[in-house]
């Protein structure tokens, strides 16, 4: 589904190698999780892959679904099914967020030559989406993410991701500002959309996520490389010894 | 009224070249007598030059000069705004009034009639309002235009609502000759609990001159909602002269896409208690565009609220322009004054120029005010477009919301929805 190869990215304004040779492959219906210290590169990673300007690829592929994605604008990246969820969303006051999710599910079926959704079917489609997520009529009408909670900006992703239904779903430190109870109904909505077509990677600092979104594969990032990749163990062994021995292991 | 300024001899020969090409309208004595008087108060005052702090971001010449410039005109084939609103339609075609292209103006809780029909009348309730309070308007500031357009005005309604409008009234202002200088003048009288929606469309000229004098009496109601036409080298400067009375409510608010020249001024006095003045604009320029508005809202009574929101987006060169005040005079206790102006600048070319003022001689008051100009946000708009959405659309997007402040201070939904459908094909186009 997802394939980077040997990935190399810089920051356009300071000239600072980030990723220095990432290689990752996402099968289909697999989910997949990236580990690492702080100033690893993981949230680089996810903003590359969504297309966000400030950074320069100075070598390598990624593709999605066998196509080439470095080169799309992000609107494209996302009418060919690539998904970010926002380790931050973005607050946008004057849009409200039935219009957004509307527009946004539209513009992509418009750009996969499919017909638009009815205002009724699109309706009813968000109010069973976000009855599942427990987000009530209020947070729909309001500016999107304006004077949401934590958790109510999380599962505002969720939601659209459910509603957008992407093939790849990169999901950016979605556990950050999460109480538990918020980070399992957060995770039911990611695990409700599991399936053998769809792939997840999962970028954490923390092992308690993948409690509730069990990972297929684990990979390790350290100084802009995947170091080591492994089964779930991996993600506890994380828990219980720090990043520190894994580094020193591989250094 | 104080002392006569010395008027400077480059600006009384401008205003002499100008006052060259008008001729004041006959009526009965009262009117001959409103007109007179302010063609002597503009003469002491002289139209403005570069210099007048007034004009200080908005250059007067081309709407002091004897003769319009050209204003080309403007073909499109979106069909006329609000046209789905049951409305009495009275048409000015270059600033005449053109009974064959209006609506038969008789209106339940209305009463319709001409200016020149009513100044040929001895006793009129008009009267006691043409030019009265253009005249209070102009205590502060000197108002030229305004002046000039009392004495000069070529045509106008005068339109007294004396109870519930059966539906709105629309000035609809058609700009045919490319070279028309059009001076509107208009007087409303709200009577006490009656209520009035006014709307205003189209450009009206090459250059329009439009004075308006409002006069909401206890507890009456009065809508305006204007869109000033999207030729776009026309010119326009125009005044509202509104007073309110106790527990009246005055509610104006203007769209403006494209246009080379223009400047609303209004001038608001709440003189009874427990009022409420809201006033707003969503300007959208492009290119050779001067948007200007300047405002003056005094509070001259307890309890009354005052509202100024006004937003311009600016593109490719275009400028925009705000003077807003706040005057809260003393034993103006209870006053809520809130005054907003924004600018959204699509490139580095565009500016926009603000002059926020408060003026309180009171001290149990609540007044805030702000003034930004800023860039589209970039993190709002790369979230949009992750999700799919166009560039061009996404820009759409974040550019109506950002004007939706000015657009809820519609009431009515269904013109708010007019108003937004327009933004929206304007936008379009833009994006080509």
């Amino acid at each position: 589904m997802l394939e980077i190869k040997n990935l190399h990215v810089k920051l356009e304004e300071e000239d600072k190698a980030i990723l220095k040779g990432v290689n990752l492959t996402v099968e289909a219906g697999k989910v997949h999780a990236i580990m690492g210290p702080n100033g690893s590169g993981k949230s680089t990673l996810s903003y590359v892959m969504s297309g966000r300007d400030g950074y320069e690829v100075t070598d390598g592929t990624a593709a999605l679904g066998g196509e080439d994605i470095l080169d799309m604008d992000p609107e494209e990246r996302a009418a060919a099914g690539l998904f970010l969820a926002f380790q931050y969303p973005v607050e946008i006051p004057g849009v409200g967020n039935m219009t957004f999710l509307r527009t946004a599910l539209n513009a992509q079926r418009k750009a996969r030559g499919e017909d638009e959704m009815s205002a009724a079917d699109f309706l009813k489609l968000v109010r069973a989406k976000a009855k599942d997520l427990k987000i009530d009529a209020d947070m729909l009408k309001r500016p999107v993410n304006v004077g949401f909670s934590g958790g109510e900006k999380k599962r505002n992703e969720i939601l659209q991701m459910a509603m957008l239904e992407p093939k790849m779903c990169i999901l950016d430190e979605t556990d950050s500002g999460l109480d538990v109870d918020a980070m399992k109904l957060v995770s039911d909505g990611v695990n409700a959309l599991r399936d053998e077509g769809r792939s997840f990677l999962v970028i954490t600092h923390y092992q308690r996520l993948l409690d509730h979104i069990k990972p297929d594969v684990v990979h390790i990032m350290a100084d802009g490389r995947i170091v080591k990749s492994g089964g779930p163990d991996l993600a506890l062994e994380v828990e219980n010894n720090g990043y520190a021995d894994i580094l020193a292991e591989v250094a | 009224m104080g002392a006569l300024k010395q008027v400077s001899q480059a600006k009384t020969n401008a205003t002499e070249e100008r006052l060259a090409r008008l001729t004041l309208p006959q009526g009965a004595g009262w009117a001959t007598e409103a007109r007179e008087g302010a063609l002597a108060r503009l003469r002491a005052m002289g139209l403005p030059g570069r210099r007048d702090e007034y004009w200080r971001y908005t250059r007067p010449d081309t709407l002091v000069q004897p003769s319009a410039p050209e204003a080309a005109l403007f073909h499109n084939d979106e069909g006329p705004l609000f046209d789905t609103i049951d409305r009495v339609k009275l048409v000015f075609v270059d600033g005449v009034f053109d009974p064959d292209l209006s609506d038969d103006p008789a209106l339940g809780g209305v009463e319709i009639e001409r200016l020149s029909d009513a100044s040929q009348a001895d006793i009129h309730w008009s009267k006691d309002l043409y030019g009265v309070l253009e005249t209070d308007g102009q205590s502060h500031v000197d108002r030229p235009f305004a002046a000039m357009n009392t004495a000069f005005a070529g045509d106008g309604i005068v339109i007294r609502a004396t109870g519930k409008a059966e539906k709105p009234v629309n000035l609809v202002y058609l700009h045919k000759s490319v070279s028309s200088d059009a001076i509107l003048h208009h007087v409303v009288r709200v009577e006490s609990g009656a209520e009035l929606t006014m709307l205003e469309t189209g450009p009206a000229a090459a250059r329009f001159n439009k004075c308006m004098e409002v006069d909401v009496a206890a507890g009456g109601t009065f809508h305006h909602i204007r869109a000033q036409g999207r030729d776009h080298e026309r010119r326009a400067v125009t005044h509202i002269f509104a007073r309110l009375a106790e527990k009246s409510v005055f509610k104006s608010f203007t769209m403006t896409a494209n246009g080379v020249l223009t400047r609303n001024e209004a001038v608001i006095d709440i003189t009874g208690d427990d009022a409420v003045a809201h006033i707003a604009g969503a300007a959208l320029g492009d290119g050779d565009f001067l948007h200007d508005d300047t405002v003056f809202i005094t509070h001259d009574a307890v309890g009354c609220e005052s509202r100024q929101v006004f937003k311009k987006v600016l593109r490719n060169g275009a400028v925009g322009v705000f003077q807003g005040k706040i005057l809260v005079k003393q034993g103006a206790q209870k006053t809520d004054g809130y005054q907003i102006s924004q600018s959204l600048l699509l490139d580095d070319d565009s500016q926009f120029l603000a002059k926020p003022e408060l003026e309180i001689y009171a001290d149990d008051v609540a007044c805030s005010h702000g003034s930004t100009s800023g860039a589209i946000d970039e993190e709002g708009l790369f979230y949009l477009r992750s999700r799919g959405i166009p560039e061009g659309p996404a820009t759409d997007l974040m550019v109506l919301a950002f004007l939706a402040e000015a657009i809820e201070e519609i009431d009515d939904q269904e013109i708010a929805a007019d108003i937004t459908d327009r933004l929206e094909s304007w936008l379009a186009r833009r994006r080509g």
